[in-house]
């Protein structure tokens, strides 16, 4: 009974509060969503790094950082599911706390990029002129380099280590969202709403802040969540430079690393790292197509 | 000596690059007036409606609403005497807007109270349901929409509103009920019209006095009596009445 | 010197439709877009006129079989000149399309190849039907640009669609789907982008190539006026219906008026009129039982 009442205030043609209105519409959206498996699929696994990383001393047998010299390089095992590496350490347990990294890495660089490239982009589509010119060339000499090379010049000058990485890929990632805040906007502004808005009187930051903005929001979060696997490999790559993460520290790029050397004779040590890393890059290009599906459309 | 006029236009000339879209265009409009623009695509008539409504800022010549002369950039007291509305219902709400968004969002602006009461009286004064009140414009139909474009233009409770061919996107069954709304807004309000049209009909119906324009220019300006009586002086407002008559197979 | 050629009361009806359903499969359930609607179509202009969601242009596009996913086409029968439409393969009913029965389209600007001339298009549309040389195709599209009243046919025929204007693009489509001389023209709303002044150029058109070739013209619209002064017979639609079947001269005449469905006279009654002002427009009630 609950429940079918809870889907029909949900679902209801006439909300009767801005909440009831808003929830509606999520609702209708998930239910757009569910319908897609790969994208279920996709929110799956980026829940389950959610969870792995929230109960990681639950699930790791071992302390991640415990080094035990005799026991290096075990085949997997019952004792150790995926090995151990070269200092003898738990793959299984450093993979699960790898994840609280991977979760660090992405929502730094989710709370700073995403906000920047949106205002930049969405600004310099509305305002245009003198604005637009100089934010765009800005956004061009950043587009001008190869992300990881740039990314590689940030972590040299800044120093190696885990938020210098995070810095420098956010540095590197902002330019796209603009250019695509800012071809929304284009299309956005000339819109009747947007000109009826204007002949309400509102200031232009309004404008931009409270009716382009929440249009452009769903293409970039769309597109960030796409761009989440670019990230951690980029991260990744960092790490496997010895730029990123640094020892003892469980990232998954720097553990590739780590067993490069021995990726002929024991090849579980860059094996399952590497495995991780393609399943939550996978995870969050699937839930970003799903995503795509529902809020895109007009 | 005669009342001030509500709109009062003189020597209007626009030119977007290098082709000068509106003429040397005067014409003005009484209080409570309901006055016609029509003419085919080209024509410049959404042109003007938008330099009346500040949304063209590249304009030269002379604009005065209710006996004030209009700068560029308009005040925002400007937009509390003037409001228009769109073309086309499903690009003019936000989409992303509930009706009751829609409708506190000039209210926010201009600092006004009373949210609440002012956003019930102008859905009920458009003939929209209470129940309406949150949904999304893809919850509404083309007519519906239009409504609330017309709800959010009275809200601010101007004198003066600029129709943009307000039911040309619309079936002929919802552009009698938009017209009969607006027909009866205009009474109760004592509101002033412009309603630019290309459908002659429509604006015989709603005007009492209308402009023909070609190709940037008044070609002649007429009372909708002559337009009924079929007797316009210039041989291109004859043509487009003749042309709206429907087809007629020679011999 | 024009043929003749509607004369034989004998011959077959060009199309004949009984029965024409087309329902949407969508997950929140199955939408009718027509229901059970039943015609034939010979040597004529046969109106089919209604409001938005009427269903008319989905008729049109069923009978092309250019229904979108996820619809689906159903009917009792449907035969071109007695060939059974239904039962027919995928690929002799494309070889139908185009060449026996075209679709001229709203609005030119989406229905041409933006980076190909018009004349280029034109020319392809007769190759895919005659076998013909590069120059006897160049020389029939250019008498075709002459037939559809264009007054440089070798100017146009090297624009690109971007370089026409709409009642030109309006005119080089309808040349297009001409060229194949097909026997049934599908019209939708193909006047309705365009001015009125250009809006009866491309009418008169279209008129003159029915009486001179005996095509058989679908005229699918929203505005009676001008199906009442343009057409033969109409077609009044409404929620995937028809109304009724009435000769266009009816609508406009007082004394039928009581023989009219209570729909039809509402459309008709609430359109403003020039000669006769009201103070108010009359307002359609629908009755649920027109559907029934």
């Amino acid at each position: 009974m609950a429940v079918t009442s809870r889907t029909a205030w949900l679902t209801t043609d006439s909300p009767t509060s801005r909440r009831q209105a808003r929830l509606g519409q999520l609702y209708r959206q998930w239910l757009a969503f569910r319908r897609n498996r790969l994208a279920l699929a996709g929110l799956g696994i980026v829940v389950a790094l959610l969870l792995i990383a929230a109960f990681a001393p639950l699930l790791a047998p071992q302390d991640p950082l415990a080094q035990n010299l005799p026991g290096r390089l075990q085949p997997p095992s019952w004792q150790h599911l995926f090995g151990t590496d070269s200092l003898g350490r738990d793959i299984y347990s450093r993979i699960v706390y790898g994840t609280r990294v991977t979760l660090v890495i992405v929502i730094l660089v989710v709370i700073l990029v995403g906000p920047i490239g949106l205002l930049i982009g969405a600004a310099s589509g509305y305002l245009g002129g003198w604005v637009d010119r100089l934010l765009m060339r800005i956004t061009d000499v950043f587009l001008a380099f190869p992300r990881l090379v740039l990314a590689l010049a940030f972590v040299a000058a800044l120093g190696p280590g885990l938020e210098n990485a995070v810095i420098a890929i956010a540095i590197t990632a902002w330019p796209p969202y603009a250019r695509v805040a800012r071809a929304e906007t284009l299309i956005i502004r000339s819109q009747d709403y947007i000109a009826a808005v204007r002949l309400q009187g509102a200031s232009q930051w309004r404008i931009v802040w409270k009716h382009v903005v929440p249009m452009c929001l769903p293409s970039l979060i769309v597109r960030t969540t796409l761009d989440m696997a670019g990230i951690i490999l980029t991260a990744a790559g960092l790490g496997f430079l010895g730029l990123g993460a640094q020892p003892p520290i469980p990232e998954w790029g720097a553990m590739i690393s780590a067993g490069r050397e021995q990726i002929f004779d024991q090849w579980w040590v860059a094996t399952f790292p590497g495995l991780a890393i393609c399943i939550v890059a996978l995870g969050f290009n699937l839930l970003g197509d799903g995503l795509r599906d529902v809020m895109d459309q007009r | 000596m005669t009342a001030t006029p509500a709109i009062a236009v003189e020597k209007l000339n626009v030119f977007f690059g290098d082709s000068h879209v509106v003429k040397d265009l005067s014409f003005t409009v009484s209080p409570g007036e309901s006055y016609g623009i029509v003419g085919e695509s080209g024509s410049g008539k959404s042109t003007v409606l938008r330099v009346l409504a500040g949304l063209n800022r590249d304009w030269s010549g002379a604009v005065a609403i209710l006996g004030e002369s209009q700068p560029k950039l308009r005040s925002k007291a400007f937009y509390r005497s003037s409001q228009m509305v769109f073309q086309d219902p499903y690009g003019s709400l936000h989409p992303k807007k509930t009706v009751d968004d829609t409708l506190a969002e000039p209210l926010t602006i201009h600092g006004l109270g009373d949210a609440q009461a002012r956003i019930g009286r102008a859905m009920s004064d458009v003939g929209l349901p209470a129940s309406f009140r949150f949904r999304y414009p893809h919850q509404l139909s083309g007519g519906q929409r239009q409504r609330v474009a017309i709800a959010r233009a009275l809200v601010l409770e101007p004198t003066i509103l600029l129709l943009d061919e307000p039911t040309s996107a619309l079936d002929v069954s919802i552009q009698a009920e938009v017209l009969n709304l607006l027909t009866s807004l205009r009474h109760a309000r004592k509101l002033t019209y412009i309603l630019v049209s290309h459908d002659l009909a429509v604006v015989a119906h709603m005007c009492e006095r209308l402009l023909v324009m070609q190709f940037g220019a008044g070609v002649e300006e007429m009372t909708a009596a002559t337009l009924a009586a079929r007797a316009p002086k210039t041989d291109y407002a004859r043509q487009l009445l003749t042309a709206s008559e429907g087809f007629r197979r020679a011999g | 010197m024009s043929m003749p050629v509607a004369a034989n009361a004998n011959e077959q009806p060009l199309l004949e439709l009984d029965d024409l359903r087309v329902d949407f499969h969508t997950p929140t359930g199955i939408v009718n877009a027509v229901r059970g609607l039943s015609f034939t179509l010979g040597r004529e202009r046969l109106g089919i006129v209604g409001e938005s969601g009427s269903g008319k242009s989905m008729t049109g596009r069923a009978i092309l079989d250019l229904i979108p996913y996820p619809g689906v086409v159903s009917a009792g029968r449907m035969a071109y000149r007695g060939q059974n439409l239904l039962t027919m393969d995928k690929r002799s009913r494309r070889k139908l399309r185009g060449r026996h029965i075209s679709m001229v389209m709203q609005d030119p600007k989406f229905s041409l190849n933006p980076v190909q001339t018009v004349g280029t298009q034109i020319a392809e549309a007769y190759r895919v039907h005659h076998k013909a040389s590069a120059r006897e195709a160049r020389e029939r599209s250019l008498s075709m640009l002459e037939a559809v009243q264009i007054r440089e046919p070798a100017r146009v025929y090297d624009l690109y669609p971007h370089e026409v204007s709409g009642g030109m693009g309006q005119r080089v489509m309808i040349a297009m789907m001409l060229i194949a001389e097909p026997e049934i023209l599908i019209a939708d709303e193909p006047t309705s982008a365009l001015d009125v002044t250009v809006q009866l150029q491309v009418l008169k058109i279209l008129d003159d190539l029915v009486t001179s070739r005996g095509m058989g013209l679908i005229f699918i619209s929203h505005d009676l006026h001008l199906v009442q002064s343009f057409c033969d017979r109409v077609i009044v639609m409404y929620g995937g219906k028809a109304m009724e079947t009435l000769p266009a001269a009816e609508l406009s005449d007082e004394g039928a008026r009581s023989r009219r469905h209570p729909y039809t006279l509402g459309l008709l009654g609430c359109l403003p009129e020039l000669d006769r002002p009201k103070g108010k427009l009359a307002t359609l009630t629908r009755d649920p039982a027109w559907l029934a």
